[in-house]
Formats: structure tokens, C-alpha cells, sequence
């Protein structure tokens, strides 16, 4: 019986595959839209041409090939996907299981607040109900982070398209999958006592990974000094200090950002910062500019919710990018509303951000922040066909995301919420 | 009914000599009492001693502040009882809407206004807000929200825990609201009363109060209670019924006693329960329901609860799945205070969907877009926005005028101020939101706020905009001035 189980599945696996691949061979132009690289300046009537799933070409005179299907994109507006980079898509559902019953794997137990081992992204459930919800809504790709404690884990970026997580990932492979080391700034979540301790304890963190490379074979032999956290924790943390990958901090308050970014000049570790939420990111916008450091913001966090955001605006993405910094336009996180950072986008330009920063700060710079720039976050040659036509402007509510291709695959089908609404609405 | 200058003085110095640790009976004494009733009507309790219907002990000092007559001319006008006005006009005059149209005759002494371009709404009323009772930032000292102490505190009432200087009501004026109801949380089964509030600077609750609007009670089904006395019970969806309906069974016996009392005023009055009066105001009618319940199953169950008593829900708020149940809402005339899209976060939340609001509009029933959040209360045009887009997605034929509704008219009658606010027309209260562009638009921002008549935010004048206390010296001065 369960061989025959096995069976069935392999030749659905087989059927399945046969089905993507007939649908990447195909060549698809998408022309007569208003397209919107990112990468360069829009074009009118502009054609993007799709071939196995990555885009081929972009431009005002882009030949179509004989035999492409050709979608008509004449009045639309033509954009790179989405990106949403502060998500925990695919790891909960319905609730915690102490508050409601659900399940909720962003969160690992680690040790002493550290998780660096922690590979959140393993733990993905791709028939999330959420995921269709966000490709709905023109997200094609996420971040999927971990949260809690000093360090939370490693995120990766996956397409919203697929059934494997190995397959969804941005970059593939155990190790290049992952992307960021996420971290929070909170003396609680670290079991600190104060401020500076955390910093210690962060400090101890990164120069103990360091101690450890350096003596593999001696702490192996167990003839090291006790370091700061468990091997397979220094194990991960060597691509944070070697800057394979940022370490991206969740630090609100201005002194805490410049305490952050000290780590780096004072204290001479070597580190690739991302900073995140940033509510008082705006009274050191120069410094983080100078710094080169991306900043993940929300474009409607107004209010002082902590004494570590007394100095939240809503003009606080607006003036980060005005100082120079690289911008991504983040939302809460919420699952169900993964899609709402066009929401955030719209706000953004409401208070003062260009129209063509807000859209690169959900396309092109989370892309940038995390490195994948060469395969998401524009129209352009070489990168995963990750393309939506919307009806109007893709900020404003009325506007519908029409089509969406992820690696050049249109995604179609309902939602879970799409079926309620079918069997109720009048 | 200010207290004298001297008695504040004596109650100050009282409150001094308690404070240096002396023993309390060292406070002023009180005014010498009759040791018994004499069944004299001459001889009469203090006013807390009775449970009078309607009572008001607690009255509200709001004043409009000073207004000018004021025309806004050249300016799209949703109304919310009838189409956009195109390019037409509106006279706010002794801190009424005195014309609307086309055209209006301005008084010589006008304050005139060019809206060219832009839009004007009635101000925007949140039926849901806990702004106040859990204030930012959050901490400890001021979560004030949910008495979880007991499942049925019906005894408590939410105006004694506003702090008005919470910084999110200047946020939510500048957000076009210029009516809250702030309510308990929803950790008990039967919460506490609710207060409705202007969004003005106030140094006291009392200064905020809307006058003459009703108190509402905050109930509370599903997850949350349950969640919350899991060790005492209720544990069980139908431990929270037996909670609602042995309290209720309590407040009748209370209700009947006193209204019995009240007619001949004979003999001792019987003994006044705070939580029970409450209840028996809702038994009388002159208190509103605002359930909070999520799943359609539930919501049913609380129409028969209430019909078991006699009683009217006002509200269901959150309301996730009102679709499922949109006739019956309508039928028993009860409104859903809804997200535009929150789901998903907990089981009771699971089948929510942002058609919601569109498909309970449809049905004929009253569709409010309700915030539960400090964040969202500021942008609740862009929550109808979206309710409206995805109404229309899921092929509801609906106007923008109808999401304007959701914000204005139908949250007004849900708070029963329908009769003063809501709505653009001669008569209302001149709470009026002068928009950059289309509210429905989410590069709309509110330009001035009018309540009663009188500016209260100005985006062009950042010198005169509200800073709570807690604000001054620490939050900077400039939070939206940009652009």
C-alpha cells in the first residue's frame, strides 16, 4: 500500500513536471504596455519578451519572435514583481498553537536568544493558503524570515510559484538559499539586562565565531576556550563576519541604529548591515547613507509605540531616501496582508517619496538589500520572469493585478478566500 | 457645576495630607446624613445611591471650540446620503453644516476656501478603537483596556481609563476622525461600558465626551474569553453562552426591582450593583450592544441570546464571517463593524475575506468599516478603498459613494448619532474633512478637519497642530509637515 502510495506520487510528480516544462518552453511577449523596469527609465508601448522563464529582452522595438504567444498589454501598466521583504509566509497558519491552535514555525528555541543555525525557510509549507493570496495581489517574491530572540536565524528569499521549497528558493542550494541573518536589537529578546549588555553579548557573538574558525581543529579536539554559542551556531555565523551575508538588525531607536552601526567602525567587525523598522531611522538618515547600510521601513508607522519609537513619522522612508539611503518599503508582516505593500508604496509617495523610489522600494532594492538583484527585482535580460500587468497604477486600491507570471509561468487559480466568496456572495 | 475654587483647594489639601501618610479620616468630613431613609421623598439619597435610568454621572465638559462661518467652494462634496456633489459647495455656519449644493450664499464674514481638485467627506467615525485605554507608547503603567479579572465586568466603564494624552488621538485627528468610540477589550464575555469621544485636546476624558451620545457594552464572543479563563471558565464556546445568559438572567431581576422602585419611590431603595445597572440600561434600551464575534455560527447564537432577553445588538464587531450571514444582520437590523482585510490570524479569523463588507452591504445591512487599531483608525479611507475595490473584484456592483457610507453614515447610526453626525447635510454637526484628492485614493491626504465648525487640523498651519503632552520634548515637532 505504501509503495502504491509512492507510485501515484511519482507519476504525479512526473505529470506535473511535464506540464511546467511545456509551459516555461514557451516564448511569451507581453507588448504595447507602459513598462516599468525599474532598472532604467519606463517605456512606453514597450514589449517584454519571456523565454523559458527568464526575460530575454526589454524595450520599445523588441522584435517578436514567430510562434511567441503575444499578450496584449496596450493601456497597462507593466511591472517586475513585487517583492515583499519582511514576511513569514509559509511558516504560520491560523494562530499560534498556544493562542489558537494553528501552527507557527518562525520561531526556533536556540540557545541564550541565538539561533544563527536556525534555516527558517526549511520549515516553508507551500500550500499555505497565503501564498496564492500575496501572487494575487502581484507579489512574486518574499523574504521568509525568522523572528525572536538576539539572533533569530537565516531567511531566504523565495517565488511565490512551485510546490518544493528547494524549488521556490531564489538561489538554490542549502547554503546559498540563505540570505540574511536576522537579528533583533532588544535587550529581552537577548536575556540581556541592559542595552549595553546586549551589544557585549553581540560583540562576543561575532568575535567567538571569528575565534572558532580560526581553531576548527582544536575546538574539535575540545581544546578551545568555551565560546559564545553551540558550533553549529559559529558554524552559520561565519558567512555574517565573512559579509557573505547581512546581518539584518531590527533596531528602532536613532542611538541604537549608530550603536549598530558602530559595531562595524569602532569595533572593527567586519559586517554587512541591513536595518529594520528604523521608526527613528529619519534623525540619522545621513549616517546610514554614508554607511551604504539599506534600511527596511513601513511607510505608515506614525506612531511612538515604545520609548525606542518616540520619534516615528509617516515621512521617515521619504526622507531616508532623500538622505541617499537604499529604501525597501516594508508592512507589518502579517500573512494575510503580504500583498498590502503596494499600500505601503502608495504612502510612501503621500508623504513625500518620489513615485519611482517607491516602486524600486518594493521591487529593485529589497532585491539589492539581499543580493539577488540578478535574478529578481527587474525587467531585464537574464533575470526570473517575474512579471505583473496591472490595470492602472499598482499602488492604488482600485488597480488589479490582471496577470502574473512567476518564471514566466502565468499563475492562475483560486484562492481559498476566493472559494468562500464564491459560495456566499450574492 | 465646576467645583469652588476653595472646595478644589480643601480637596487638594486633603488629597496633601493623605498623600504625607496621615490617616484618612483626617480627609474633610462629609455632610452629616440621615443614619436611615425615612421613606420621605424630602429625604432622598445622594444621586449614587439610586440606579436612575439614564443617569449621567460622569457629564461631558467637551465645548466646540470658536469657529468662524466658513465656504469651501469648488470642491467634490460625497455627502454620504446621495451622489457626489461635482465642483460644489458647502457653508459651515454656528458650528452646523448650514448649506450644501451646487452653490451656497456665503455670509459676508466668511472664511472662504478654494477646494479646486480636492474633496470633502463628513469627518470619519471609527466605531472600534481602543485609542486611549491602551495608549502609546505601550506600557505596563497605561494597558488599561481589559479589566481580565472576572468574565463579566459590566461594572467598569472604559472612560475611566482614557488617558487623553495619548498621542494617538492627534494622529487620528489628522486622519480625518473626528468621532471614536473607545471600548474595552474583549477578554471578558461582557467588557464594560463603552464611551464615544471627539478627537479633541482635552486634559480629561470629560472634555472629550460626545454630548449626549449613548454608552455602548462591549460583549465579546469566541477565542478571547475562553482563551483568557481557561483555568476558571469559561473554557468552552458554550461555557461563554452560559456566562452571557446567567448575567442577563441577573440584570432582568435588577431591572425589574428598580423600574418598580422608580414608579412609586416607596420604602428603601433596593441596593445599586454598578455591573447590573449597566446591563438593565441595555434591558431599557438606552445602552448599545457592540458584540465583539467573529465566526457566523457564533453570531447567530448571540441574536437568540438576545432575543432570549429582549434586547437589540447594535453591532457585531470584526465580524469576519458577517457574509456568510449577511440577510440575518440585515433582517434584525444589525450593523457589522468590519476590516477591510484582516483574516487569517487565528481560527476564529481563518475565513476571512476582503469581499466582506462589500457582500453585507449588498444584503441591504449596515457595513462599517471599524479600525481595532491605532494605525488603521488614521487611514479608514484606504480600509474602504479596498473593501470597495475587492466588492467590485467580486463583481458587487458598488459606487464609492456607498464606501464613503461605510466610514461616515453607517458608523453614526451604529454609535445612534446618526441624528448629528454622518452625513453632509443642513443641520449636522460641522465635522467635515477636506481631502487633497479622492479619499478613495491612497495619495489622498486630509488637508483640514473641522469639528463643530472649528478647524482643528490644518496641514498649511504645523504651528497650531496638537501635541499631547506626552509629545512635548519628545517627539519631533515636524511629524507631518513634510510637503
Amino acid at each position: 500500500m505504501r509503495t502504491r502510495i509512492i507510485q501515484r506520487a511519482g507519476a504525479a510528480f512526473v505529470a506535473v513536471s511535464l506540464i511546467a516544462g511545456a509551459a516555461r518552453a514557451q516564448t511569451i511577449a507581453i507588448t504595447g504596455g507602459t513598462v516599468f523596469p525599474v532598472s532604467g527609465p519606463k517605456i512606453e508601448h514597450g514589449t517584454v519578451l519571456i523565454r523559458d522563464g527568464k526575460i530575454v529582452d526589454v524595450g520599445a522595438s523588441v522584435a517578436v519572435p514567430p510562434g511567441a504567444q503575444v499578450i496584449d498589454a496596450t493601456g497597462k501598466w507593466v511591472t517586475p514583481g513585487l517583492i515583499n521583504a519582511n514576511s513569514s509566509l509559509g511558516l504560520s497558519e491560523a494562530g499560534s498553537p498556544e493562542f489558537s491552535g494553528g501552527y507557527n514555525d518562525t520561531r526556533a528555541k536556540g540557545s541564550h536568544g541565538v539561533a544563527a543555525a536556525f534555516k527558517a525557510w526549511e520549515g516553508i509549507n507551500p500550500a499555505s493558503m497565503y501564498i496564492p493570496m500575496a501572487r494575487q495581489g502581484g507579489i512574486t517574491s518574499v523574504m521568509v524570515n525568522p523572528g525572536g530572540g538576539l539572533i533569530a536565524g537565516q531567511s531566504a528569499m523565495i517565488d511565490l510559484a512551485g510546490d518544493r521549497v528547494d524549488a521556490m528558493l531564489v538561489r538554490r542550494g542549502a547554503t546559498a538559499a540563505n540570505l540574511a541573518m536576522v537579528a533583533s536589537f532588544s535587550p529581552g529578546a537577548a536575556e540581556a539586562g541592559a542595552r549595553g549588555e546586549l551589544l557585549a553579548r553581540l560583540r562576543d557573538l561575532l568575535l567567538d565565531a571569528r575565534a572558532y574558525a580560526q581553531n576548527r581543529a582544536a575546538f574539535e579536539r575540545n581544546a578551545t576556550r568555551v565560546f559564545a554559542a553551540p558550533r553549529g551556531d559559529l558554524e552559520a555565523l561565519q558567512s555574517v563576519i565573512d559579509t557573505t551575508i547581512p546581518l539584518a538588525i531590527a533596531v528602532d531607536r536613532a542611538s541604537d541604529i549608530r550603536a549598530v552601526l558602530d559595531l562595524r567602525r569602532r569595533d572593527k567587525l567586519p559586517l554587512k548591515l541591513i536595518i529594520v523598522g528604523a521608526a527613528e531611522g529619519w534623525e540619522v538618515a545621513a549616517e546610514l547613507a554614508a554607511a551604504k547600510v539599506p534600511v527596511l521601513v513601513g511607510a505608515t508607522t506614525n506612531i511612538p509605540t515604545s520609548f525606542d519609537a518616540l520619534g516615528a513619522r509617516q515621512e521617515n522612508a521619504a526622507l531616508l531616501r532623500a538622505a541617499g539611503a537604499a529604501v525597501v518599503l516594508i508592512g507589518e508582516g502579517d500573512d494575510f496582508k503580504v500583498l498590502n505593500i503596494r499600500q505601503e508604496a502608495g504612502n510612501a509617495v503621500a508623504y513625500g517619496m518620489s513615485w519611482d523610489d517607491a516602486l524600486r522600494a518594493v521591487t529593485l532594492a529589497p532585491a539589492e538589500a539581499f543580493g539577488v538583484a540578478d535574478k529578481v527585482g527587474s525587467l531585464r535580460a537574464g533575470r526570473e520572469a517575474n512579471v505583473v500587468i496591472w490595470d492602472g497604477d499598482p499602488f492604488e486600491f482600485a488597480t488589479a493585478a490582471e496577470q502574473v507570471f512567476i518564471r514566466g509561468i502565468r499563475q492562475t487559480g483560486k484562492t481559498r478566500q476566493d472559494e468562500l466568496t464564491e459560495r456566499y456572495k450574492p | 457645576m465646576r467645583p469652588s475654587p476653595l472646595a478644589a483647594l480643601s480637596f487638594a489639601l486633603a488629597s496633601l495630607v493623605v498623600g504625607l501618610g496621615a490617616p484618612a479620616r483626617a480627609q474633610t468630613t462629609p455632610a452629616a446624613r440621615p443614619a436611615a431613609d425615612t421613606g420621605k421623598k424630602d429625604v432622598s439619597p445622594g444621586p449614587g445611591g439610586v440606579s436612575v435610568p439614564n443617569a449621567d454621572p460622569f457629564p461631558s465638559t467637551y465645548k466646540a471650540r470658536t469657529s468662524r462661518p466658513t465656504v469651501i467652494r469648488n470642491v467634490n462634496i460625497f455627502t454620504a446620503v446621495g451622489p457626489v456633489i461635482r465642483n460644489g459647495a458647502i457653508l459651515l455656519r454656528d458650528g452646523k453644516v448650514a448649506a450644501v449644493g451646487a452653490s451656497v450664499d456665503a455670509p459676508s464674514d466668511a472664511v472662504v476656501i478654494d477646494g479646486s481638485g480636492r474633496y470633502v467627506t463628513p469627518g470619519l467615525i471609527d466605531t472600534h478603537s481602543h485609542i486611549g485605554v491602551y495608549p502609546a507608547p505601550g506600557t505596563a503603567a497605561h494597558s488599561d483596556g481589559n479589566e481580565a479579572t472576572s468574565p463579566v465586568t459590566a461594572n467598569v466603564w472604559a472612560e475611566h481609563s482614557v488617558w487623553p494624552q495619548d498621542p494617538q488621538f492627534p494622529r487620528d485627528l489628522m486622519g480625518g476622525v473626528t468621532t471614536l468610540q473607545v471600548l474595552p477589550g474583549s477578554a471578558n464575555l461582557i467588557g464594560g461600558r463603552s464611551v464615544v469621544l471627539k478627537v479633541v485636546p482635552s486634559t480629561s476624558a470629560q472634555g472629550m465626551k460626545f454630548p449626549g451620545a449613548k454608552y455602548g457594552l462591549k460583549m465579546a464572543c469566541g477565542e478571547n474569553p475562553k482563551r483568557v479563563y481557561a483555568s476558571r471558565g469559561p473554557s468552552t464556546r458554550m461555557g461563554n453562552i452560559a456566562g452571557y445568559r446567567e448575567a442577563w438572567i441577573k440584570a432582568e431581576a435588577y431591572r425589574r426591582n428598580w423600574d418598580a422602585w422608580l414608579v412609586e419611590r416607596k420604602g428603601p431603595p433596593p441596593s445599586r450593583d454598578l455591573g447590573l445597572e449597566t446591563l438593565a440600561e441595555v434591558l431599557r434600551g438606552n445602552i448599545l450592544v457592540h458584540n465583539h464575534c467573529y465566526q457566523a455560527d457564533e453570531m447567530m447564537q448571540m441574536i437568540d441570546v438576545a432575543h432570549e432577553f429582549g434586547y437589540k445588538i447594535r453591532s457585531f464587531h470584526h465580524a469576519v464571517e458577517a457574509y456568510k450571514i449577511a440577510g440575518a444582520l440585515a433582517k434584525e437590523g444589525i450593523s457589522g463593524s468590519m476590516w477591510a482585510d484582516w483574516g487569517g490570524f487565528k481560527m476564529e479569523a481563518l475565513d476571512g475575506i476582503r469581499a466582506n463588507i462589500a457582500i453585507v452591504h449588498a444584503a441591504g445591512a449596515r457595513a462599517v468599516v471599524h479600525s481595532d487599531d491605532a494605525s488603521g483608525s488614521q487611514r479608514l479611507n484606504q480600509e474602504a478603498a479596498k473593501a470597495l475595490a475587492a466588492g467590485r473584484a467580486a463583481g458587487i456592483a458598488l459606487k464609492e459613494e456607498d464606501a464613503i457610507t461605510w466610514i461616515t453614515r453607517n458608523a453614526a447610526w451604529t454609535l445612534g448619532l446618526d441624528d448629528r453626525i454622518g452625513t453632509l447635510e443642513n443641520g449636522k454637526n460641522a465635522d467635515v474633512v477636506l481631502w487633497s484628492a479622492n479619499p478613495l485614493s491612497v495619495y489622498a491626504r486630509p488637508d483640514k478637519v473641522w469639528i463643530d465648525g472649528a478647524v482643528m487640523f490644518d496641514r498649511a498651519d504645523p504651528a497650531q497642530r496638537w501635541r499631547t503632552d506626552f509629545e512635548l520634548g519628545y517627539v519631533p515637532k515636524n511629524d507631518g509637515r513634510n510637503k
